[in-house]
């Protein structure tokens, strides 16, 4: 029985080591180099870490192939490993190794500075270095037979409504089994080119990842400004013969903003995947209209329950307005909607997407408080523990028994593909000393963050500039709007009501 | 024409000093959600098309690329 995601490697490595595994615009590595650099990261780490296991190794991620070598490498010695994308805000980094407490952080050359800065960490590495180790064959071989399918593989982090971030910790079962599910259901094989848009601390890309890791298919890392310039994106993807996407909805949207189809078009592709926020129905037209051949698939599924608990392969037609459904569930997984202590089963009916089963996440690192809110006992069952994991987001089925997504339950949103809790922009705001008081707004239709903020004077920009040190650039106000006092509900808390309605 | 161009991009991003900038693109100042509004925007401000062709890194780097953008496809209009 598969126990770890490194067999995936060690099988391939060994059955054809010459096939391209991962590549970038730098550099293609084989399986065989793949691996060789893993073992090496892993034996290093092994090393320097005094054969510590279980423990959580960040890893400073850019958008080339570089950081799967980290990941890798980090399970090699037996602990896990978590994806910080280098480009956030110094504050942000300091939070999330706040909760963390890694026992050691992984960058390259190119974040020496970076890590300097990081000074209360001791155990900071050089990849580059690592790689001059050799690998110690018989060491990995102890350390992996010595995990369990249960230990965690990865932790990604979200947007947390009180201003610190969550780390969602994952297990190799977890994994295994969502490698498993997309095989069988989407056909994914050998020759398969993923082309990998997400960047690596968001976990739309865990699905590239083990997908070619497990079926000896190719993963090309695409880089960010490629979506700027879509002549080039669509070049690469031509050159790299890329069969299979697994994007954001927010990057399909772009080529259809750009109109980038019509003018150039991907010859290669077989499949169509995406998730992270509601696609638009014109999105999706325009998409099959320009290239009718790729299986089109809409995924739903937070964090939490390891990348997607459903999915829905597109057939027949959708006009604009329709709502995509979000379709079934995944084999070996439950999903159900729960409301008022009951389960709601008749079509039209709202109640909140519940999900249990093998891709329940283990929880949030080093936060048991937000861990048993989220992931809780099943209702229905009084006779023994089954986790269950409440998503927070409200469904219904429509008439042919199919999921479908209508929205958040609380101040969560999705923007630009990126979850968000509001809560979490409003803190940092009030957190300077211009802002007296403040609250964000989400305007659906524009697509624009709204912060109301109340203080002495009008100060966009300083708020803008501050914001911009401690929150990623997705999480930034597209919009700021000054007022001498926010309005009050009778409650004296912050009327949102009133406010959205001024938007 | 200058001006114009510089109304839009502060409101886009109002905290950027665009016109000290000379790597927006390079620099990973403006991302691709920047990028396609802003054409939007200076298709319909400038009534030009500006087709995938013209999506090229050096013509946003600058305010000087972009108008020089600008006054070309105006001339093809």
């Amino acid at each position: 029985m598969l126990r770890n995601v490194l067999e995936y490697l060690e099988y391939w490595a060994e059955k054809d080591p010459q096939k391209p595994l991962f590549g970038d615009v730098k550099e293609t590595l084989s399986r065989g180099e793949v691996r060789d650099f893993a073992r090496r990261v892993g034996t290093a780490l092994s090393q320097r870490l005094s054969g510590a296991t279980g423990k959580p190794v960040a890893v400073l991620a850019d958008r080339s192939l570089r950081p799967l070598l980290a990941f890798l490498g980090a399970v090699y010695s037996g602990n896990f490993y978590v994806p910080i994308d280098r480009q956030m805000p110094l504050g942000r980094i300091q939070v999330m190794l706040e909760t963390l407490q890694p026992a050691a952080i992984l960058g390259q050359r190119q974040d020496e500075s970076l890590l300097g800065q990081l000074s209360e960490w001791p155990k900071k590495y050089f990849l580059e270095e690592l790689l001059e180790t050799e690998p110690k064959e018989a060491l990995l071989k102890e350390i992996l037979g010595n995990r369990l399918d249960t230990d965690p593989l990865y932790a990604i982090f979200t947007s947390g409504s009180t201003g610190a971030p969550k780390g969602v910790l994952v297990s190799h079962r977890s994994v295994i089994d969502l490698a498993d599910q997309f095989r069988e259901e989407f056909g994914f094989c050998e020759d398969c080119v993923f082309g990998n848009q997400a960047p690596f601390d968001f976990d739309v890309s865990v699905k590239d990842i083990y997908s070619a890791l497990k079926n000896g298919a190719s993963l090309y890392v695409i880089p960010k400004t490629m979506f700027s310039f879509p002549t080039k994106l669509i070049d690469y993807m031509n050159e790299k013969k890329i069969t299979s996407v697994i994007w954001a909805v927010s990057a399909l949207r772009i080529l259809e903003n750009l109109d980038v189809l019509s003018q150039k078009k991907p010859l290669w592709l077989r499949h169509v995947m995406f998730s992270g926020e509601t696609m638009p129905v014109r999105v999706l037209n325009y998409w099959r209209t320009h290239l009718p051949d790729p299986l089109y698939v809409n995924l739903y599924g937070p964090t939490e329950i390891t990348c997607n608990c459903t999915f829905f392969k597109v057939e027949g037609e959708f006009r604009e307005g329709e709502l995509l459904p979000v379709g079934r569930p995944f084999k070996n997984t439950g999903v159900f909607l729960l409301e008022d202590g009951k389960e709601v089963k008749e079509p039209g009916m709202l109640g909140e997407i519940c999900v249990k089963g093998t891709c329940l996440a283990l929880g949030y690192y080093n936060n048991p408080e937000k861990t048993a809110e989220a992931f809780c006992q099943n209702p229905f069952n009084k006779s023994y523990p089954e986790r269950i994991y409440r998503t927070g987001d409200l469904g219904k089925y429509d008439r042919e028994g199919r999921l479908i997504f209508v929205s958040r339950r609380d101040y969560q949103i999705k923007h630009q593909g990126h979850r968000i809790e509001l809560g979490e922009i409003e803190a940092a705001a009030f957190a300077l000393p211009a802002v007296k008081a403040c609250a964000c707004v989400y305007d659906r239709g524009q697509e624009v963050i709204c912060l109301f903020y109340e203080g002495e004077n009008p100060c966009d920009k300083e708020i803008l500039r501050e914001l911009g040190k401690k929150l990623p650039r997705y999480m930034l106000p597209g919009r700021l709007e000054y007022r001498k006092q926010l309005p009050v509900n009778k409650n004296g808390k912050i009327d949102r009501t009133a406010l959205s309605r001024e938007l | 024409m200058r001006e114009e161009l510089l109304k839009i991009l502060n409101e886009l991003r109002p905290e950027i000093e665009f016109e000290k900038e000379t790597a927006l693109i390079d620099g990973g100042v403006l991302d691709s959600f920047d990028i396609v509004a802003l054409v939007g925007d200076l298709n319909d401000a400038f009534d030009i098309n500006i087709n995938i062709e013209d999506l090229l890194p050096e013509n946003f780097n600058t305010v000087d690329a972009m108008l020089e953008l600008i006054t070309k496809l105006q001339g093809e209009e």
